[in-house]
């Protein structure tokens, strides 16, 4: 606990995590925004809870951005040296600083759905966009969760690289680019898009009603499991890279 | 207690640190001197269990560095006063190191006030000037009330004024029965905060003894002697196993060098064989310049091999003049 308290304190007593914040909730609510008045102009986009939450990938990046330099620039400035002195057992530093920007990832990402869907009701009265059970509430909620998760694979991607501008690049292209880029290729994008997590985590967000019988790649909980356990590897390869290496 | 045995550290084909045993004592300043690129950083950096040894151990009253339970009670080390983030500020860096190792926060303050830093220390680390840096690294260290301190070059870079600061702080660490262990590239700055020296070159250990035996050592203790007889006495002298140059200045003068080559010793040759002597003076020689000379042919040195001990005396005297 002592350890989760340091990295708490360090978190917070430097601004661009603050910045982050700011900027991962307003550029995603104001997407809302306009996402929202675009479906109340036109109808040829179904209005549902789920669309909703269109935008949470572009808070995601920012997050991830965060969660990244959290480690990045600790490397960069020296101060990962400092930490290991404090606590030289580096897996629970690792560790300790993970749940620390998790639960920071699963806060701002819980702020940015809830705004998103206020907005939704608000700007399309007549739409039907109550919670009226574990779907919605999942498709809601569930963005948090994915932040939270995404936060722990760029704390991870961070902590292999080391350097900023690399894992930033490589956070960014991941999530933004190169995932979608491989669903199109005809023949193998079908086949892999259940396979690439944050196809995963967009299944986990989007699916609607899933009959139980389906298979268990479209479930969307066991999208969310799959996601999470491709973070929990790469976060374990992190630490264990981390602690062989001389800091 | 700080101990080494056998540490080796290798980046590719570089060794950097050579089968390194030593051990620190407490209650003492104790020097760790070599020239730069001796090793002398990469060897801090294992013992503080941030760099991996490839062979041998680093062991802080017995355990690994790692095995410390909140480490910073024990330990409290300052290898690089840059290792803050610049845009946190002085208290916010050492709330989070106290708060890791569950220290009170009262001693934030404690250690804020014990280096002077308290009226700048809501400003941000990156503001500060290297002094300043260096102060709150020295802060950083003493937060767990630490009985072994280690600072890595603590004066690079200072001014005077910065530099006498920190040489009296440790002495007073020293005094209050801590274990300090400073390294410097600097056998002057060593001589005057240091009372034990390990000395390392390319990596290996040259000497551990106190300072006062390695500086006679370094200095060769150089011997003038002044004596109307001194050809019959510098026979005296070779016979037994001292090193005799000339002066230069004066044909009456002869430079006393070797093992062994004290006043009380060559006075009491004198006397033996009766010969008066008109001067017998101790000179100490330039202990940069034979610093050098002795860490430069490390390898040897180690070995005793008496050939280049003899060459590197008689470098001693060239040194002295």
């Amino acid at each position: 606990m002592s350890l989760i308290a340091a990295e708490r304190i360090k978190l917070a007593s430097t601004r661009s995590p603050w910045w982050c914040t700011a900027f991962a909730v307003l550029s995603t609510v104001a997407l809302s925004v306009v996402a929202a008045l675009a479906m109340a102009r036109d109808s040829f986009i179904p209005v549902t809870v789920a669309t909703t939450q269109m935008g949470y990938t572009l808070g995601m990046a920012v997050v991830m951005v965060m969660a990244a330099l959290a480690v990045t620039t600790e490397y960069s400035v020296g101060t990962i040296r400092t930490t290991f002195l404090a606590m030289p057992h580096r897996g629970h530093a690792l560790a300790a600083k993970t749940v620390v920007v998790a639960i920071l990832a699963f806060l701002i990402g819980l702020a940015v759905s809830l705004s998103s869907w206020a907005i939704g009701l608000l700007v399309l009265p007549d739409a039907d966009l109550a919670l009226h059970g574990a779907t919605q509430w999942r498709q809601v909620g569930g963005v948090a969760l994915v932040y939270a998760v995404a936060a722990v694979i760029a704390v991870a991607v961070g902590t292999l690289t080391r350097h900023t501008a690399g894992a930033v690049a490589i956070v960014l292209v991941w999530t933004l680019m190169a995932e979608q880029l491989l669903v199109v290729i005809p023949g193998i994008g079908e086949a892999a898009q259940p396979f690439l997590p944050f196809q995963a985590a967009k299944q986990f967000l989007s699916a609607g009603e899933v009959p139980a019988d389906a298979s268990l790649l479209s479930q969307p909980w066991f999208a969310m499991l799959y996601f999470a356990a491709t973070a929990a590897a790469l976060l374990a390869i992190g630490i264990g890279v981390a602690r062989r290496r001389d800091a | 207690m700080i101990e080494t045995r056998g540490l080796t550290k290798r980046y590719g084909s570089t060794l950097s640190v050579d089968d390194l045993t030593f051990t620190v004592e407490p209650g003492r300043v104790t020097g760790f001197l070599g020239p730069n690129g001796a090793g002398k950083s990469t060897t801090m950096r294992m013992i503080l269990g941030l760099d991996r040894p490839t062979s041998g151990q680093a062991l802080i009253n017995g355990k690994p560095y790692g095995d410390l339970v909140d480490p910073l009670r024990t330990v409290g080390a300052l290898l690089d006063a840059k290792w803050v983030h610049p845009n946190r500020s002085a208290r916010a860096h050492l709330r989070w190191l106290a708060r890791s190792n569950r220290l009170s926060a009262s001693r934030v303050d404690e250690v804020l006030d014990q280096v002077g830093l308290t009226e700048v220390a809501d400003r941000r680390a990156g503001a500060f000037s290297l002094g300043m840096s260096q102060r709150l690294g020295i802060a950083a260290a003493l937060l767990g009330d630490p009985g072994i301190l280690l600072f890595d070059e603590p004066v690079n870079g200072l001014d005077p004024e910065g530099i006498v600061w920190i040489r009296k702080f440790m002495q007073r660490l020293a005094n209050e029965g801590r274990i300090v262990l400073v390294s410097s590239h600097l056998l002057s700055e060593m001589a005057m905060t240091a009372s034990d020296l390990v000395v390392i070159g390319r990596g290996s250990l040259i000497s551990q003894s106190t300072t006062d035996e390695f500086v006679d050592r370094a200095s060769g203790s150089n011997v003038r002697v002044k004596s109307p007889h001194i050809i019959e006495f510098t026979d005296v002298l070779r016979q037994h196993g001292l090193l005799v140059g000339p002066s230069g200045d004066d044909d009456r003068v002869v430079i006393v060098t070797g093992r062994g080559a004290s006043t009380a010793r060559i006075g009491d040759l004198a006397a033996a064989n009766g010969i008066a002597l008109h001067e017998l003076s101790l000179h100490r020689g330039s202990l940069e310049e034979a610093f050098i000379k002795i860490t430069s042919g490390d390898v040897e040195y180690s070995a005793g091999n008496p050939t280049s001990d003899r060459e590197r005396a008689s470098a001693l005297v060239a040194a002295g003049r």
